[in-house]
């Protein structure tokens, strides 16, 4: 048996003052020989079940062997065989909700750093290259794909379909690649140049990559299976729409959806304003409306443009939060302030239309509500104002109704959600599959790639049975 | 997938204003009267919504105008024909809703008398009657009138100074021809926000029923961001995917007026830089 540490060995983070001021990366990595000592705290588990903990069922127990062992190239080509964007998911997946929530060591002792061993994997790779020059597959077969959204589903469907022979062609609405990778998540926990390497590697698999078309608007459905010849398409369009607050004061000057903010800063760069061309308010005092992962990167963000103070205001506790663990400590250690059990009620503005503050009523907790979570019920008479230059709501999102709306038979949910079956993403209209936030509803980048790579086996099983029939008996 | 956009047509309206014909043939298939794009010129740039003043799904062209505004209308201005906009995404926003009967009265103020083209040209279509008013400042930047022409019955300029056609503001022409009359139905106005709040008040006074399209900041144009979102009665809509064209008596003038001078002070540093005077 391997001597066990009962911690997972640290990885190095910028300096907490210092990062507020910079918009490189935060947590630097491991270092070989960290990885290493890390790799060997997992105990080879018979039947490693933290696997299943992974939506796209990663091959953990394996790849982490190899890290032991020093075999890194090794372990990327282990990591490749289930997931194509590990440098993306080492940094972003809430791991503990899922495999290191699964890992056997813990209770005893924290989990192994399964996603620190990611990245580090993945950024090995991509330093040092993986061995063998990926060689593009043959588009042989005559069936085309239209995939709509270049985010984490459309990207693995991509990556499937093509190496399966599909000629495959990816529409994005935007003026860059990769979604919510582009536009939501910042620079410091997700460099863009990670997200440009893997668009890189897609395109060197022959994916076709089309930008400012929206589906819906630009073509429809119907005109990609009619006109264009598709036969058959992914539908990642996201959750696309901002949930706003709807009470008053709502439309003054600096109060931002995260969309808005996030895109602003991530997509448009408007931090480097004017080198680039789009604005942003500089704040003194934020308040960030939310607890989850787009909460943290808002209210970071806003301290990085030069806030002062920074809050996230959430009406429930901290108990309740959706944000991943890691997240919320480097926002602690940034100095980001926690209102929890705080309600907004109205925002106060001046003459000029400018927010200046944020009316609030603290709340306890009650009853369990639909959700399983306790509700937030206002304690009468506690009502107080904060002052605020700079408001970002971060409740999460809507779906994009573009899609729904131009598309004939694609039935939607009383969410406006498209209804997907869960095991294949086929939706009430044949031929056209849906996968990631656009079915589930705001949830995480990891996600929406199982979903998107169940969607590929299923669009692939289909155009099959399709060519099949075709055939002259 | 060929998405190109090409300007294959420049013509100087103004000293700032141009018109651009530019062929994208993906955008113009599905354009329909009252939709924009969204473009970019520069990898650094932002993305600027802008309406478009004609389409033609056989040409495969839409045609836009452009005013010297900011730093980004200049660059945009300076392209020549052959050159190609960096990004050309559309068409975005809703069709407007057109009457099939009556007469509709089409007012268009300063470079907004390009958006209501297209209007025109559908109204005529269904059979509709179409006077047009078209207003500036002073006979050099009256623009578009003779296009307005083609698919109008009749066409109205009015300048603030009186150097062309009727002395005063739109709506003062509006009154006018209404009182003498004419008998209309609907009425559509594109230009500036002072203009069309004019408008809206005008015709609310009438009882004329009005639609306005309104220019909020945007930036994705897809119902994404929420940045252009407007008060119209008691809801707060997204102009790039409710509107643009929105009811001219339920529109919170107040509150547009104020979120389109967001960016004011960056704005103005951005024109000081690039040497542009505003």
């Amino acid at each position: 048996m391997p001597i066990v540490y009962p911690h997972k060995t640290e990885m190095p983070c910028r300096d907490p003052e210092q990062r507020r001021h910079s918009w490189d990366e935060v947590a630097e990595g491991y270092t070989v020989e960290r990885a290493i000592a890390e790799a060997r705290r997992c105990l080879n588990c018979q039947d490693p079940v933290c696997e299943q903990g992974c939506p796209v069922n990663v091959p953990i127990r394996d790849f982490v062997r190899n890290v032991a062992v020093g075999d890194f190239a090794g372990a990327a080509a282990t990591i490749r065989r289930r997931n194509l964007l590990p440098a993306i998911c080492g940094r972003v997946c809430p791991v503990e909700h899922q495999c290191e929530s699964r890992c056997i060591l813990l209770g005893r002792q924290e989990p192994v750093g399964i996603g620190r061993l990611e990245r580090f994997v993945a950024d090995w790779e991509r330093e040092h290259g993986s061995g063998g020059e990926t060689t593009a597959p043959d588009l042989w077969r005559d069936q085309k794909i239209a995939i709509i959204g270049s985010g984490p589903a459309g990207l693995t469907v991509a990556s499937d379909l093509a190496q399966l022979g599909y000629p495959v062609t990816i529409f994005e609405a935007l003026h860059a690649y990769g979604g919510v990778l582009r536009y939501g998540i910042p620079q410091y926990r997700l460099p863009k140049e990670i997200v440009d390497e893997d668009v890189a590697h897609l395109t060197a698999l022959g994916v076709e990559f089309v930008r400012n078309v929206i589906i819906g608007k630009t073509v429809t459905i119907d005109q990609l299976f009619d006109e264009l010849g598709y036969s058959a398409v992914f539908v990642g369009t996201g959750a696309g729409s901002p949930v706003f607050l709807n009470i008053p004061g709502e439309n003054l000057k600096g109060i931002y959806s995260a969309n808005e903010f996030l895109t602003r800063v991530n997509l448009m760069r408007a931090y480097s304003f004017p080198e680039y061309d789009t604005p942003i308010q500089r704040p003194r005092r934020a308040a960030v409306i939310g607890a989850g992962d787009t909460a943290m990167d808002a209210v970071r963000c806003s301290i990085r443009l030069g806030a002062d103070e920074a809050h996230i205001v959430y009406r429930r506790s901290e108990q309740e939060k959706g944000a991943r663990a890691e997240d919320y400590e480097r926002a602690r250690d940034e100095g980001v302030i926690f209102d929890w059990l705080t309600l907004p009620k109205r925002f106060i503005g001046d003459e000029n239309g400018w927010v200046t503050g944020l009316e609030c009523i603290r709340t306890e907790l009650g009853e369990p509500d639909a959700s399983g979570r306790r509700r937030p019920v206002p304690v009468p008479g506690s009502e107080f104002t904060m002052d605020t230059d700079l408001v970002v709501i971060a409740l999460g999102t809507n779906p994009n109704p573009l899609v729904p709306q131009t598309t004939y038979g694609l039935e939607v949910d009383g969410h406006g959600c498209i209804v997907a079956d869960p095991a294949t993403g086929a939706t009430s209209r044949p031929g056209v599959y849906a996968g990631g936030d656009i079915v589930t509803g705001a949830a995480t980048v990891i996600l929406a790639m199982g979903a998107g790579r169940r969607a590929a086996t299923a669009i692939h099983e289909h155009l099959q049975e399709e060519a099949t029939a075709k055939q002259p008996t | 997938m060929d998405t190109t956009a090409r300007i294959i047509e420049k013509r100087d309206l103004t000293d700032v204003t141009k018109l651009f014909v530019v062929h994208a043939p993906l955008v113009a298939r599905n354009a329909a009267p009252g939709q924009f794009v969204i473009i970019r010129v520069t990898e650094t740039g932002e993305r600027i919504p802008i309406s478009i003043t004609d389409f033609s799904r056989d040409e495969g062209t839409i045609t836009i105008v452009v005013q010297q505004v900011g730093r980004t209308s200049a660059l945009v201005c300076a392209l020549e024909v052959g050159e190609t906009f960096l990004d050309f995404a559309g068409p975005l926003g809703l069709e407007v809703p057109l009457p099939f009967e009556g007469h509709a009265v089409l007012v268009g103020g300063g470079f907004g008398t390009g958006a209501v083209f297209p209007l025109a040209r559908e109204l005529r279509r269904r059979g509709v009657r179409v006077s047009s008013i078209v207003g500036a400042r002073t006979r050099e930047l009256v623009i578009l009138d003779d296009l307005l022409a083609t698919e109008s019955d009749e066409v109205h300029v009015c300048t603030n100074d009186g150097s062309l056609g009727y002395r005063g503001f739109v709506t003062g022409r509006l009154e006018e021809l209404a009182d003498a009359g004419a008998g209309f139905t609907h009425c559509f106005a594109v230009g500036p926000m002072p203009m069309m709040r004019a408008v809206a008040d005008t015709t609310r006074r009438r009882g004329l029923p009005a639609m306005v399209s309104l220019d909020p900041l945007m930036v994705d144009g897809t119902g994404m961001c929420g940045g252009c979102r407007v008060s119209v009665g008691s809801k707060s809509l997204f102009a790039c995917v409710h509107g643009p064209f929105f009811d001219a008596h339920e529109v919170d003038f107040d509150e547009a007026d104020a979120r389109l001078m967001t960016y004011k002070k960056q704005e103005d540093l951005a024109c000081e830089m690039a040497g542009l005077g505003r």
